[in-house]
């Protein structure tokens, strides 16, 4: 198992895509903490790019690479090696070249420039969200023979969790004014990984206090080591489910 | 006969100096070796008009009873210890002059509010230059016109982690008229200070900070001046409520930050002015409430989470040359204020052009923006800030504005930065 986790992610490292994104990273990261001069507002502008670029990038990265690496696996299927232990070893190589370069791209600077518990708490969303969106882009992958196919399935996925899901509970939010929405919105939030990291960050920086009654409600539960135990907790969740259904629908499918 | 009520001036003035002079009386001297041992007993000896002189040392005293016009003068960091017994100085009499002693531990009394020095229905009393430690209230004027309180550091406890109950104000007035408050340093109690019924009165270069509750607080207090002031991390701000004619100017409101707390709240103040304030890093710069006809013009809002908070209940306020910096909301609303006017006020979020130069934007700026309604409206929404759908959700309704009220909108906005030091040209053009 180690040696095709080696050989894809020393595969992927190689590529310039990979190169590609570590820098983006970079860059974008050292700008915006030399430009504002306020770490916090660093933070803060991060966490929007962040949330938006790394799950786009890790679902369609993801993706692609399923497809393209799909000759490889059958020839590896062919050889006496565990299934599960093939789709796993691919699942591994991409999300840790991912999730270094991430590291990389965005740890270092913010190790440097902006070190604290906040930094800490975005560098961990930013693993824990390429994880899950390489997992839900393994399972679109999956379910679909035809690439196009695939591609589209992962990005309505991506769309879906950026935008479409948020538009639904606005809506929602909306419709119920009438009715007390905090524990409500708590749990819907929980449903959505990306909405999930982004308050897990926002309730420790400055402006959580402009989020009056239902934010001091969510940092009563997310504020204690247990809260954040259990919102990691759901992440990892996150994590688990699409990626052991679709090792699952992997190892049953005729390849 | 210029020259004769030149001379009849000068003559006038000679007779008054001279009967100063009889009125001021003698002086009682209080130390460890002079004839009075104590402040009470001194007291208890003087003449009206004497003045108490206390030369150092610590006394260990409380229930001081002030009734006839003395003058009591602390030398060399005297000190009067209250030892947690009661209240220390008492005023009952008119003219009545409190300077420069330390006064400390006042026991917190839920039933007498016991203060370091209390004035009853007295006027012309002065106290001056005094540091008031550790007080339940620290000075309390109840009817008493024409006081001055000037220079005196109170300064309470560390009020983190406490009950509002079981803090006083560190200045508290009820029912004074013309009182001079100036140059006063309080922090660490419930209210920095406390105004009701205080009409025609002067407020000025006073700091308040970190107290528990408002750095400052009146009801029903017309006519009163602010000035110079600064309100700093204060638990929930400023808050003034139930007055008319006031003016607040060059005042400092900044750091009140947290979730219930403003830097200046206002309910129902009408026919105000307030100018040249700074407003810096509150949770919400002005909270607006019933308030009306208000001029709020030359202040600074910058990084504040709300700059201003108007409710639908505030009508014709006047809002004219701010500026807005960094804030994260400009200005949001539950409804539809009417009558208000936005006009020539800078906008960090502006995006518009000036097409003929005259340093004012072609293109009206609308300061609401649709998520800032929405989060009046359904305060739970407020989770999704800073998500990907909202910032799409305001340009959008940027570009083709239809929920938020057409009203609220600053048809001149200005395109650079007001610097007020320099630009009084540029205000004067506008004009």
């Amino acid at each position: 198992m180690n040696k095709i986790i080696k050989y894809v992610f020393y595969d992927i490292i190689r590529s310039k895509i990979m190169i590609a994104y570590t820098l983006f990273l970079l860059l974008l990261t050292i700008g915006l903490f030399n430009l504002g001069g306020n770490p916090d507002k660093a933070i803060l502008s991060l966490l929007n790019i962040v949330l938006l670029t790394v799950p786009l990038i890790s679902i369609v990265f993801a993706t692609t690479h399923f497809y393209n690496s799909y000759e490889f696996m059958e020839l590896l299927v062919a050889q006496p090696i565990n299934r599960t232990r093939i789709f796993m070893s691919e699942y591994l190589g991409v999300a840790c070249s991912l999730s270094g370069a991430f590291i990389l791209g965005v740890g270092l600077p913010v190790l440097l420039f902006g070190a604290s518990l906040t930094g800490l708490y975005l560098l961990l969303t930013g693993v824990f969200i390429t994880f899950i969106f390489v997992a839900l882009a393994f399972l679109a992958s999956v379910l679909t023979r035809d690439k196009a196919k695939g591609i589209g399935i992962a990005l309505l996925v991506w769309f879906y969790f950026a935008l479409i899901y948020d538009g639904i509970v606005l809506f929602i939010l909306y419709y119920f004014s009438d009715y007390p929405l905090e524990n409500a919105t708590l749990a819907m939030t929980a449903l959505n990984p990306v909405d999930l990291g982004r308050i897990i960050v926002l309730l420790n920086l400055d402006v959580s206090a402009l989020m009056g009654y239902t934010g001091a409600l969510y940092k009563s539960i997310l504020g204690s080591v247990w809260g954040i135990g259990l919102a990691f907790g759901l992440l990892l969740l996150w994590i688990l489910v699409p990626i052991l259904s679709s090792r699952r629908i992997f190892s049953r499918r005729d390849i | 006969m210029k020259n004769l009520s030149k001379h009849t001036f000068i003559l006038c003035t000679l007779v008054l100096l001279l009967l100063a002079d009889v009125a001021f009386g003698s002086t009682l001297k209080v130390c460890k070796t002079c004839t009075y041992t104590s402040v009470k007993q001194a007291v208890k000896k003087a003449k009206a008009g004497d003045t108490v002189l206390i030369q150092g040392g610590v006394y260990q005293e409380h229930g001081i009873v002030i009734d006839k016009p003395l003058t009591i003068l602390g030398q060399n960091k005297s000190v009067l210890d209250g030892n947690f017994q009661g209240q220390i100085i008492t005023v009952l009499a008119d003219n009545v002059t409190i300077e420069g002693l330390t006064l400390k531990n006042i026991k917190t009394s839920y039933r007498q509010d016991d203060a370091a020095i209390r004035v009853v229905e007295r006027s012309n009393i002065r106290i001056l230059n005094n540091t008031i430690l550790n007080t339940y209230f620290g000075i309390y004027l109840q009817n008493s016109d024409n006081c001055v309180i000037k220079g005196n550091v109170v300064s309470g406890r560390d009020v983190t982690g406490l009950n509002e109950s079981a803090l006083g104000n560190a200045i508290h007035l009820w029912y004074c008229n013309n009182a001079d408050i100036s140059n006063n340093k309080v922090s660490g109690h419930r209210d920095g200070i406390y105004l009701e019924f205080v009409k025609e009165s002067e407020i000025k270069n006073n700091l308040s900070q970190h107290n528990l509750r408002y750095g400052l607080h009146f009801m029903f207090s017309d006519g009163n001046v602010y000035t110079h002031n600064t309100f700093r991390k204060n638990g929930a701000g400023v808050a003034v409520m139930y007055t008319h004619n006031i003016r607040m100017e060059h005042n400092t409101f900044e750091g009140n930050w947290g979730a219930a707390a403003y830097g200046l709240l206002l309910k129902e103040i009408t026919n105000s002015v307030i100018k040249s304030n700074t407003f810096r890093r509150n949770t919400t710069g002005i909270y607006m409430e019933s308030s009306s006809r208000l001029d709020i013009q030359k202040n600074q809002f910058d990084k504040n989470g709300w700059a201003i908070r108007l409710l639908s209940s505030c009508i014709q306020d006047t809002f004219r040359l701010n500026n807005f910096t960094g804030n994260s909301f400009d200005v949001s609303t539950n409804g539809t204020p009417t009558m208000n006017l936005f006009e020539n006020n800078y906008w960090d979020k502006y995006n518009g052009y000036d097409l003929d130069k005259n340093r004012v934007g072609d293109v009206p700026y609308r300061p609401v923006s649709l998520y800032s309604m929405l989060v009046e409206k359904v305060p739970p929404s407020v989770m999704f800030m800073r998500s990907f759908l909202v910032d799409l959700m305001d340009n959008i309704e940027k570009v083709m504005p239809s929920f938020i009220p057409e009203t609220l909108i600053d048809e001149q906005p200005l395109m650079r930065k007001m610097n007020y030091d320099n630009d009084t040209k540029l205000t004067q053009v506008i004009r």
